[in-house]
């Protein structure tokens, strides 16, 4: 048998044969999440298609996190189908403040190695960092897996790209993302898949790799692995179905130099502007925003409070925080990262998406400049198309809500 | 599904996101006539008064990229689009639009301007610009999105055979 990437080797497995980049294939589904976005059009056509139950109740999750809890009526009517249709069908709910759909399917262990995990949200791709083979699908595709247990798809082909080096202390998992979006553009990675390897990402926690693997979609990327070497989970994994062949084929190959990065910052209004912080420095900011599925982690927090100890907000300047999960919320109380972080002025949200979407919760006013840790900075991403939307690590973040411009946090480490 | 059809072209860039095809704020509803009435409201506040039924889309580079929300293609549809036609499209957006029966064609030559008339034979695959006089031809579509568009899309498709389909097996 030919050698084989990590996507060709997953999807054999669940095709019950041997595939290659370029074949269509109809593969078994291994679990499914939906959200409050995506779940009442997919319940509307699975009921349409004829179904009444998914496939596999035990293994399809639906989470209330995009607009939570509801701004108005009409959403709070869309949550109440989505609970009732959870009831109904024995599927898993996580209601209101349970945390970012994402967050939850992994903190949760609802998705595995070598598993294929289809979700109905584009950054579901962020399971590739414990080897899953995780996509994003529209509401009818999830439907139609809930109705089938199946999807049928193209095997596409990868990219491998190497992270050499060690990343300087203040370089995070986030700037590696974003310099990773910049080097192969917004659509650099369209209908392929991205393995992700190399002495930079050996030493990082699961935590950092998801960070990593969220913003695959925005290189266009269907799926990104990350490879398994360094990866530490709380159960025993099969390793090796979750690496490449010697010799398996790649379309393209891609080195970046890890040592060379300096902290990033992508450019509204699309990610893959890119560049070091040092061409920002100075840029004014009124609002700092940390969260999302990106970097809404224990860590992250952290990251920030270490920043933020001791220090407050420059006037003007507001710095809302939504802990990814309740349990996030939970661990960062208890150690009090959540103390540091309202004393020095932070303002909290629920676990959940917060203001990454625009649905509710602190959307920004005209021509003011956001610096988020979010993934998406296109124009009215949150709410308001007239506001700039900067992307950055929490470290960054943290140090622009201090100083009330994009500063170098090294200046603020140092001092 | 009619196979061939005439519109109006719209004309637009390269990289235009699912956030502005029907912002994140307008998504949270069945009422599928309001997706269509906030279509491109932060690309272009006119093209919802410009638009007659019938019009087709005519964009660059990796039109739908981002978000994974049916509701983009589900608003240009409601709204009275006919087709969307790009140099090539994101990959989720792509099989959305399929999945809810809007044609899109992935054509790497067509040169068009708003106003332009513009002819699509889906089974033939191609894309007249009648106004310019040229013709084009639409990338191949795999065989199940032919059979899936050719239903109406996935919720016909599936409601009518109860599983998927692969002519290549
Ligand atoms: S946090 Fe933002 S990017 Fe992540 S799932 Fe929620 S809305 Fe999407």
């Amino acid at each position: 048998m030919a050698a084989q990437t990590v996507t060709e080797k997953i999807l054999s497995r669940h095709a019950g044969k041997t595939l290659k980049a370029g074949d269509l294939a109809i593969v078994d589904v291994d679990a499914a999440m939906l959200t409050d976005t995506t779940a009442p059009l997919a319940i509307k056509a699975f009921r349409e298609m004829g179904g009444t139950k998914p496939w596999n109740p035990a293994r399809t999750a639906l989470v209330i996190d995009h607009a939570a809890p509801a701004p108005n009526e009409r959403i709070a009517r869309l949550h109440d189908l989505i609970r009732e249709f959870a009831r109904d069908t024995g599927s898993t709910l996580y209601d209101v403040g349970t945390g970012i759909c994402h967050q939850l399917m992994v903190e949760d262990d609802r998705v595995r190695p070598g598993e294929t995990f289809f979700g109905a949200d584009s950054h579901t791709c962020t399971y590739g960092a414990l080897g899953a083979f995780a996509t994003g699908v529209g509401s009818t595709d999830l439907a139609a897996i809930m109705l089938t247990g199946k999807t049928w798809l193209k095997v596409p082909p990868t990219i491998r790209m190497e992270i050499t080096g060690r990343l300087n202390p203040g370089v995070e998992a986030k700037d590696l993302a974003l310099a990773m979006v910049g080097t192969l553009g917004i659509a650099g990675a369209t209908y392929q898949a991205v393995e992700i390897c190399g002495a930079a990402i050996r030493p990082l926690s699961l935590d950092e790799r998801m960070t990593i693997a969220n913003l695959g979609i925005e290189m266009g990327a269907k799926v990104v692995l990350l490879h398994p070497e360094g990866l530490e989970l709380p159960y025993p994994y099969d390793a090796d179905a979750i690496r490449p062949d010697a010799g398996a084929a790649y379309v393209r190959r891609v080195a970046i130099d890890g040592s060379a990065l300096r902290p990033q910052i992508s450019r509204p209004p699309i990610p893959d502007d890119t560049v070091a912080i040092d061409e920002l420095l100075g840029t004014p900011i009124h609002y700092a925003f940390i969260g999302t599925c990106v970097n809404g982690r224990l860590r992250d927090l952290r990251a920030a409070a270490r920043i933020l100890a001791g220090r407050k907000l420059a006037p003007g300047v507001r710095l809302v925080i939504a802990p990814a999960s309740r349990r996030v919320f939970l661990d960062a109380t208890r150690d009090g990262t959540l103390a540091t972080l309202t004393e020095a002025g932070a303002t909290f949200l629920p676990s959940g998406c917060g203001p990454c979407v625009g649905t509710h919760n602190g959307v920004p006013g005209d021509g003011e400049n956001v610096l988020s840790t979010a993934n998406r900075n296109f124009k009215g991403r949150m709410g308001n198309p007239q506001a700039n939307i900067y992307l950055a690590s929490p470290t960054v973040v943290a140090a622009a809500a201090v100083a009330g411009r994009i500063v170098d946090p090294a200046e603020l480490v140092g001092e | 599904m009619e196979s061939a059809f005439r519109g109006r072209a719209h004309v637009y860039g390269n990289d235009i996101d699912t956030d502005r095809i029907i912002a994140g704020k307008y998504t949270k509803t069945l009422d599928l006539q309001s997706l269509a009435d906030h279509v491109l409201e932060d690309l272009d506040p006119e093209f919802r008064s410009r638009l007659v039924k019938g019009d087709v889309l005519v964009a660059g580079d990796n039109f739908g990229c981002g978000s994974s929300r049916e509701q983009a293609p589900v608003a240009l549809k409601v709204a009275g689009v006919s087709a969307v036609v790009a140099r090539y499209f994101a990959r989720i957006f792509f099989r959305n639009a399929i999945n809810i029966g809007l044609p899109v064609l992935e054509v790497p030559d067509l040169e068009a301007a708003s106003g332009d008339e513009i002819e699509i034979d889906l089974e033939a695959g191609t894309v007249r610009n009648l106004t310019r006089g040229t013709a084009h031809r639409a990338a191949p579509m795999p065989p199940v999105m032919i059979e899936i568009l050719g239903e109406g899309g996935l919720v016909a498709y599936l409601a009518k055979h109860g599983t998927y389909r692969l002519a290549t097996g």
